[in-house]
């Protein structure tokens, strides 16, 4: 049993020469087993609570603090995060020229559990799950998300979801700019692990269109940079009719 | 949302004709001077289009017209040729054919070493014969400053297969001519190691002749010295030959490393490919890519194309990069180019890492990666370990220097 704590998590980003405040205090716990969509309007604050979490530099936590089973996450180096249990699916997953899949995904394993895979038990999981989630097995000789259709770029992500075996990951709106078909296969490898693995799950989201797919234990409204309102499944049905507008105007 | 800083200009004209953002030289490559005579070159003073990039004031001897200076056992330089079986090691006098009949200096680096080599390496393979060992010239400079003159001809006879692997190591003030000449159909590869130690100073004119349908490969690897600056040069002997001019470069704090190159299409039905890459970091580390195409007016039907690509590792380190193409024939199979610089990126090193991947492995994942193409071109497994060892070894002391800004 795993347990993400955010405590009154506040974050800056800079610009040019002045420091923006992005999140307010975001406080969240998820535990292992459960998944906790977050869903609000463009340029709350999704994408930042993310990449804070993850340790990327150009975000800086200014108060609060992220625990994981009680430890410092904000102390510890991107990597540390990883290898610690977390996973990031970004929203744009980065190219990396002249890695290929099969490499990448080789080093990474090796690097979260600390010793090198045994050839061929890796082999056949990567096939595996390569297959599950729809891939041709020529994508394991290709360079990390060179020319990776959008569609590709994200099941690229959760492939590694499946492979990495994190205790907790957060999936930025992996649901976007995947045809229903796509958004079928990719969420049914999210199930998966969860089943398999215990995986909690912070998925952020724009749509509900995703949670006909993955079953939302919680469903948190993300607005102006913290959390507006919690609730369960019917909090993002009512949110499927009303929209994000109750929440903007009443104010930040 | 990227951290990248791109300057890129990426540029792809099968047209070429049509325009680009190729420079036009105000005079044709082919009108560069060329000589024997020392005294027709002078002395660079940096403002010379040819020698713009160059520090020439830290050239220090190299290009005084002086002989080797080599003194009672103990040469300026030790060579040490190892031939396989059929290969003819000689020497040729200045004017003794075939040397001089492809190499012309072009600057004063290569008229002095022209003059000051009396006695220059010969070797050939004869013609028909396969090697299955590569030919090695082992060149190690004996002591920073130390003024050294080399000129080597190699012969590759007629449908004759081989590898020469020219290596330099140590320091010197060394001006070097590889003068080549590949027969007709022969399929020949050479690599020019620059692995010196930091004091010394290598300018180098590598002129190649390739014969009807002849398939000649130099790879140019540039690691050390204080300044090196190298020509490769290649012309055609003969419609269907083949010319691939393939370099790879890491230039650290302090480092100059220059290469220049020239394809003179002038001949029909040829092929070019010119492929640099290179790496740079630390203060003052400087790197240039001039690469000339000329295609002249019986080239009809060729086909070139030329790429540059330059990541810089950190602040204070720049590369320069000029494609030249001048075009005299409409009739053409395909000419393009593309170069650009860019910073490493940092979202690269972040994505790496956020799936666990420690700094170190992360640089060092991304800068092969920079580098995978090329190396998959070269093909040469000894040339190919050599360089990942060194890239390794280098990566290390960006490590050593830059302390981690991606914790906390
Ligand atoms: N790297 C960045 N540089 C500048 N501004 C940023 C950066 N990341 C996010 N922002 C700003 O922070 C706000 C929240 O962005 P983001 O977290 O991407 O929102 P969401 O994912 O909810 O759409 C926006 O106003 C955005 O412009
Ligand atoms: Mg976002």
């Amino acid at each position: 049993m795993t347990t993400l704590e955010i405590r009154n998590l506040q974050v800056s980003v800079e610009t040019d020469d002045t420091a923006k405040e992005i999140l307010r205090g975001v406080d969240l716990t998820i535990n292992s087993g459960e998944t906790h969509a977050i869903m609000g309007p463009n340029g709350s604050g999704k994408s930042t609570l993310a990449y804070a979490i993850a340790g990327h530099p150009k975000y800086t936590v200014t108060g609060g603090e992220v625990l994981l089973d009680g430890e410092d996450v904000l102390a510890m180096g991107v990597d540390e995060r990883a290898r610690a249990g977390l996973f990031l699916a970004m929203q744009y997953p980065v190219e990396v020229p002249g890695v290929t899949v099969s490499n990448f995904l080789r080093t990474a394993k090796t690097a979260v559990d600390g010793e090198a895979p045994k050839l061929r038990t890796w082999v056949k999981d990567v096939r595996g799950a390569m297959e599950a989630l729809r891939m041709d097995a020529s994508f394991a000789e290709r360079n990390v998300n060179e020319g990776f259709s959008g569609g590709e770029k994200k099941r690229h992500e959760i492939l590694q979801l499946e492979l990495l075996q994190p205790r907790i990951a957060i999936l930025d709106e992996t649901d976007s700019g995947l045809d229903v078909d796509a958004l079928k296969v990719v969420s049914e490898g999210v199930n998966r692990v969860k089943e398999n693995t215990g995986l909690g799950v912070m998925l952020i989201t724009h749509y509900t269109r995703i949670l006909r797919y993955i079953q939302p234990d919680y469903v948190h409204v993300f607005v102006g940079g913290r959390v507006a309102e919690s609730g369960g499944r019917d909090l993002a049905d009512r949110l499927e009719e009303e929209g994000y507008d109750r929440f903007l105007t009443a104010g930040v | 949302m990227s951290l990248l800083i791109d300057d890129t200009t990426t540029h792809q004209d099968p047209q070429a004709q049509l325009g680009g953002d190729h420079r036009i030289p105000d005079q044709s490559r082919a009108a560069r001077h060329r000589s024997f005579d020392v005294e027709t070159f002078a002395v660079p003073t940096g403002r010379e289009e040819e020698w713009r990039f160059t520090p020439v004031d830290r050239l220090g001897g190299v290009l005084t017209d002086e002989p080797t200076q080599d003194r009672e056992g103990d040469p300026a330089a030790d060579y040490e040729v190892r031939a396989p079986a059929g290969v003819t090691v000689g020497t040729l006098a200045p004017g003794e054919a075939p040397r001089g009949t492809v190499l012309v200096p072009e600057d004063r680096g290569a008229a002095v070493a022209s003059r000051n080599t009396t006695e220059a390496l010969h070797l050939s393979v004869p013609a028909d014969l396969e090697l299955a060992e590569p030919v090695r010239v082992q060149v190690e400079g004996r002591g920073a400053g130390r003024r050294s003159n080399a000129h080597y001809v190699l012969e590759a006879g007629r449908h004759s297969r081989a590898l020469v692997v020219l290596d330099h190591t140590g320091a010197a003030d060394h001006t070097g001519n590889l003068e080549v000449i590949v027969g007709d159909g022969a399929e020949l590869t050479v690599v020019s190691l620059q692995r010196w130690d930091d004091g010394a100073v290598h300018l180098a004119q590598h002129e190649a002749l390739v014969g009807r349908d002849a398939t000649y490969k130099h790879i140019a690897v540039s690691l050390g010295g204080s300044i090196v600056r190298m020509n490769s040069n290649v012309r055609y002997a003969g419609p269907g030959g083949d010319a691939t001019l393939l370099g790879v470069y890491f230039a650290d704090a302090g480092q100059h490393l220059e290469h220049r190159s020239f394809v003179d299409h002038n001949a029909p039905r040829c092929t070019s490919l010119v492929t640099y890459k290179g790496a740079l970091q630390g203060q003052t580390a400087r790197t240039v890519w001039v690469g000339d195409v000329l295609i002249r007016q019986e080239a009809q039907g060729i086909e070139t194309y030329e790429l540059n690509r330059n990541l810089v590792l950190t602040d204070g380190a720049r590369a320069d990069s000029v494609p030249n193409l001048e075009i005299e024939t409409g009739d053409i199979a395909g000419a393009g180019h593309a170069s650009s610089t860019g910073r490493f990126d940092d979202e690269q090193l972040f994505y790496l890492m956020s799936r666990g991947i420690d700094e170190a492995n992360a640089r060092r994942l991304v800068v092969r990666g920079f580098f995978a193409d090329i190396i998959a071109k070269i093909g040469v497994p000894e040339v190919v370990d050599r360089l990942m060892e060194a890239i390794d070894a280098e990566l290390q002391l960006t490590m050593v220097s830059q302390p981690t800004e991606t914790e906390g």
